[in-house]
């Protein structure tokens, strides 16, 4: 069963157009259960998510070592078939459409930024960064790797909020937001910044472990 | 100098990324910044980019200020300055530039790998066939310049014209940077790549190195010439955009 499993859920994968969840596949086995004749799908009925995972990571590690010309990998909460790096040249040319450029520096900083402290003003997004993020956040918005949240209510003029999309997690192809680089230690700083500014007496215990980095490193 | 041609060029980096610029040119420890030597180098770019017309943005004074405000501060005897048991007060007085600039560090390095990411992303394909990116050099083992490189060579270069201003006195200056800009594109019609130095070897005098750089910096901002370099703070190419 395992091994039909696999290739029903390789198929699913082929034809998909976005990563697709475990969860997801099991309510299409579950729905396509009750809409179609009884048979070749019944035994799928009610295939738990766990055997769901097991089959993804066993033909992850199947692609990967026969190995084939795409690869099996978590993106943005979801799984999906993508291509090796070494045939771009070909795809490149097959798929030439006007694609957007890449990002700049700022963007990027931004985009950084907005990640790990989400929700986030302007404000507070310009003073780590030491200027004004008006116009790239504009870029960011367009391209829908960052959208507004909501108003925090407690500041003068009820600022808006941004945070990051699942846009933002396919474009640079990231499981989740704790694979942002460097993900638990800035948001772990501002953590630590949040506990100090409510003056709570208790022990920070990330506050004293920051590790001083050379001055030269990059 | 005919100074009603204004360059618009956007200074993306701010106050904070010319203190880091500065902090690694200079080789010093983030966490004991030489505040009197940064704070002189600081000024001098400052003026530098005040000197070309660069837009400047508020923030860079708000932070020149800033600096100022430590280095007096720091000037007050040891007996003066409040030591650890009162808070605030007796922080060392850089504390909270460090931590900032530190914290601003981090996030840069991480949208160094994010680049890296969203690069290895450009070349996989999904379905849809959209990596959603698009790979515009080909190949760029050059990196990128910051405003900052470009305006430490601009000061090179400047200082040595100076230093021969004497001689040329009496040359009248008639430069334009539309006609710089012109002359630049002769310079670079044979050529795809020429390094930084290479544009300033004819200039005479200070007016005109100015002049040419500023057609530089709108040719770069007309996306007609970009800059590289093969290693930080070092030579600058300047490469056609084709």
């Amino acid at each position: 069963m395992t091994l039909e499993l696999k290739k029903i859920i390789e198929a699913m994968l082929f034809a998909a157009e976005r990563p697709l969840t475990a969860k997801e596949m099991r309510a299409i086995f579950a729905e396509a259960s009750d809409e179609e004749q009884p048979g070749a799908v019944e035994p799928f009925r009610n295939v738990r998510e766990a055997q769901i995972v097991a089959a993804l990571e066993e033909l992850k590690v199947e692609l990967e070592t026969q190995p084939r010309a795409f690869q099996l990998v978590e993106i943005a909460g979801g799984w999906r078939l993508i291509s090796r790096g070494e045939y771009a040249p070909w795809l490149k040319k097959l798929l030439d459409e006007a694609r957007p450029h890449r990002l700049s520096q700022p963007s990027l900083e931004t985009l950084s930024i907005i990640a790990l402290r989400q929700p986030i003003s302007r404000a507070d997004i310009a003073a780590i960064r030491g200027v004004e993020v008006d116009g790239v956040i504009k870029t960011l918005l367009e391209r829908d790797l960052i959208t507004i949240v909501g108003r925090n209510n407690k500041v003068l003029g009820r600022p808006l909020l941004y945070g990051t999309t699942q846009r933002f997690l396919e474009h640079f192809g990231l499981r989740s937001l704790d694979d942002v680089p460097k993900a638990a230690e800035l948001r772990l700083q501002a953590a630590a910044l949040r506990t100090a500014e409510q003056k709570v007496e208790e022990e920070t215990t990330h506050e004293g472990t920051e590790t001083r980095d050379p001055a030269q490193s990059n | 100098m005919e100074s009603d041609y204004k360059v618009k060029l956007e200074v993306f980096e701010g106050p904070l990324d010319l203190l880091l610029y500065l902090i690694k040119k200079e080789e010093v420890d983030i966490y004991d910044i030489p505040i009197e030597r940064i704070t002189t180098q600081y000024m001098e770019y400052l003026s530098l980019m005040q000197l070309l017309n660069l837009e400047v943005a508020g923030e860079f004074l708000v932070m020149a200020a800033t600096l100022m405000y430590i280095k007096s501060r720091m000037l007050l005897p040891a007996d003066q300055q409040v030591t650890d048991a009162e808070a605030e007060e007796g922080e060392d007085p850089r504390w909270e530039l460090i931590r900032q600039l530190v914290e601003y560090k981090k996030f840069k390095e991480t949208a160094v790998q994010l680049g890296q990411r969203e690069e290895e992303q450009a070349n996989r394909f999904t379905r849809a066939g959209d990596s959603g990116i698009t790979v515009d050099m080909k190949e760029a083992p050059l990196a990128e310049v910051s405003i900052f490189d470009l305006i430490a060579a601009f000061n090179e270069v400047l200082k040595k014209a100076s230093a021969r201003d004497d001689f040329h006195e009496i040359y009248e200056e008639r430069f334009t940077v539309s006609d710089k800009i012109e002359e630049i594109l002769y310079t670079m019609r044979d050529h795809s790549e020429i390094r930084f130095m290479e544009l300033f070897m004819e200039t005479a005098s200070r007016a005109e190195v100015v002049v040419t750089f500023l057609a530089l910096l709108e040719l770069i901002r007309l996306k007609r010439l970009r800059v590289l370099q093969t290693e930080a703070f070092g030579e600058i190419h300047v490469v056609k955009v084709t």
